[in-house]
């Protein structure tokens, strides 16, 4: 493999869905985690139900676009609200605690082969995006991002997919700069304070809860609408560490973070694959098969990560002024 | 002694004139230990009364069962005439009711005057919906900006307005916890040791602070150790220990009192502690 392609397959996955999929639901952790101090490590279980909500809705009742989307979005509020009623009064690692465990519940209930009649079980749910490839005003022909090929439903997908990156991206920052933002981010910093002035706390954490469940409601339908399947394989705990991954590397309260922390996220993945498949191939890593470059590149990420945290540890857009006093 | 706060003799549990706050018969314990088991007790309206007790005496259980912030296991009080039992915290502080806390609650990584900005009640750009429609809530930001940037001028922290409040000392946070305790204009203001870590150039100003609420016509009740300042600005002092109230009176009174010294001044009952901190700094130097 020559630079040329590796830096087009960064290119790629620089834009592609499924770093859209992440990116949205960082947004989402960014209203968690980053303005209301929510631990969510479920972030994963939201995403999913965004995806099914959506599949099945389209697949079993024929839903349209409109309906099966907003189907996928209750779905995934109502799993937030079911999460946090009994949890947010509880101290913030509780929550982490229960979200953890609720996605890994989810992820094993809708690969059972009980679900199997709603879910597909193992097999899970696909082809159920003819109503959204249906609306690609793009006429087919050859497109390609560098030198890889794509179809006009890729850039559909990709159109729609950054849309919705940038709406979201409009959506928490009016909210942040709002008084409402005002009480998530105190509610961040001491909840009992918060409380003492006169404001619903709990409340107003549900509704973080909520807000930041349906973005990565949204990321999930984008996440799987390319590939147009659904597996419970794709909900493992990896997926919401990625997401924390990412939204970390950009900044935990910023709206530009987990954007570029996303698109850095993933073109890193893809260099470090093809640069070890390279070194790998001229004989230079003779400890190293072809096909354990895959896991490789994941523990070398990390170890770039683990340097980010420790010498940027607000990640790349965070306010350095605001970190210096966490240390 | 006759004073013009209380009905009749001043004693614990006694009934005053014109009471904001109505205890009756809280308790609160915790597995065998009883932290607070006040009988009765009345909080006398636009006056500063100061709870006092040694550690462990329960003023700041006291304070949070009254707040909402802890749960009784028996009792119930009234605030302006009001049940407050089983009322959730921020609803006691909805009704003019405002606490600081002993550890100070700066939040951190807020900037001063969105520190205080979080003060003001009633925000229509605190609902979510209209959180996105700027000019419903955009006058009214305006109006509670000026209003921050006259209480911090007061509390001279002016010039920390674009700081994170983690930067402010100590006991510039004590301040900004006052400050923004005022911005909901609170009829009652209970502050838990508002002098704990403050140094003695901000005492002070300080002491003018609570002062002033009182002429503003805000009631204060404070919890403190530091008896100089007991003595120069409360017009009451109640004195709790092991959980029951077990003197009250005007600040004169109580000093003297045989069951006070015993639980709590001892030795130095008849001495103002502050004057006698402020002459061992002098003889030092």
């Amino acid at each position: 493999m020559d630079f040329n392609t590796a830096l087009s397959l960064a290119l790629n996955e620089l834009v592609s869905p499924v770093t859209v999929g992440y990116i949205l639901c960082a947004i989402g952790l960014a209203i968690h985690f980053g303005f209301t101090g929510l631990l969510n490590f479920g972030q994963a279980a939201f995403a999913a139900l965004g995806a099914y909500g959506f599949a099945f809705a389209t697949l079993e009742w024929g839903w349209d676009l409109w309906g099966s989307v907003l189907f996928g979005l209750v779905c995934a509020m109502a799993f937030a609200a079911l999460l946090g009623i009994p949890t947010l009064r509880l101290r913030a690692d509780y929550l982490a605690i229960v979200t953890i465990a609720a996605s890994q519940a989810l992820r094993f209930t809708v690969g059972s082969s009980t679900a199997a009649p709603i879910t597909g079980g193992s097999e899970g749910l696909s082809q159920f995006g003819d109503s959204f490839y249906a609306l690609n005003p793009i006429p087919e022909g050859e497109y390609s991002i560098g030198i890889v090929p794509i179809t006009n439903g890729d850039i559909w997908m990709r159109i729609v997919a950054w849309g919705l990156v940038g709406v979201a991206a409009l959506f928490v920052f009016a909210l942040t700069r709002s008084p409402w933002g005002r009480v998530l981010k105190g509610i961040r910093e001491d909840e009992d304070a918060v409380r003492a002035l006169g404001k619903n706390v709990f409340s107003y954490k549900l509704q973080a809860l909520v807000i930041g469940g349906s973005i990565a409601a949204i990321g999930g339908m984008v996440f799987v609408m390319a590939s147009q399947t659904n597996q419970p394989t794709n909900w493992g705990t990896n997926f919401t560490f990625i997401t924390w991954t990412i939204l970390l590397l950009g900044g935990a309260a910023t709206i530009l973070g987990p954007i570029v922390g996303g698109m850095v996220f993933f073109a890193l993945l893809t260099l470090i694959e093809s640069g070890l498949e390279f070194l790998v191939n001229a004989g230079l890593l003779p400890f190293l098969a072809i096909e354990q470059v895959a896991q490789v590149r994941f523990l070398l990420l990390g170890l770039i990560l683990m340097l980010l945290v420790i010498f940027r540890p607000q990640g790349f857009f965070g306010n350095k002024k605001e970190m210096q006093f966490n240390g | 002694m006759a004073n013009d706060i209380s009905i009749g003799k001043a004693e614990p549990g006694c009934k005053k004139v014109d009471p904001i706050m109505i205890v009756d018969n809280v308790t609160r314990q915790f597995g065998g230990l009883t932290a607070v088991d006040v009988k009765h007790v009345e909080i006398p309206r636009g006056k500063i009364t100061a709870l006092i007790g040694p550690n462990g005496a329960g003023k700041t259980t006291f304070f949070n069962l009254l707040t909402g912030f802890d749960k009784p296991n028996t009792g119930s009080w009234t605030y302006e005439g009001r049940n407050l039992a089983g009322v959730a915290s921020y609803k006691v502080a909805r009704l003019g009711m405002i606490r600081t806390f002993q550890l100070t609650k700066a939040l951190s990584l807020l900037t001063v005057i969105d520190n205080m900005r979080l003060g003001a009640q009633h925000q229509a750009g605190e609902s979510f919906f209209k959180a996105f429609i700027r000019p419903l809530w955009a006058a009214n930001e305006k109006r509670i900006t000026i209003k921050a940037d006259e209480l911090l001028t007061r509390f001279k922290l002016d010039e920390k307005r674009e700081d994170y409040a983690a930067a402010l000392s100590g006991g510039q946070r004590k301040l900004l916890e006052m400050a923004r305790a005022l911005m909901s204009n609170p009829k009652l203001v209970m502050l838990d040791e508002p002098m704990a870590g403050v140094n003695p150039a901000l005492t002070q100003s300080l002491l003018e602070h609570i002062k002033d609420l009182k002429k503003d016509g805000t009631t204060v009740l404070f919890v403190e150790h530091d008896m100089h300042m007991v003595r120069n600005i409360s017009d009451w002092v109640i004195v709790m220990a092991e959980g029951k109230i077990v003197a009250e009176g005007p600040p004169s009174q109580v000093m003297k009192d045989q069951a006070v010294i015993d639980a709590y001044l001892g030795a130095h009952a008849d001495t103002d502690l502050g004057t006698v901190a402020i002459n061992k700094i002098k003889v030092g130097k």
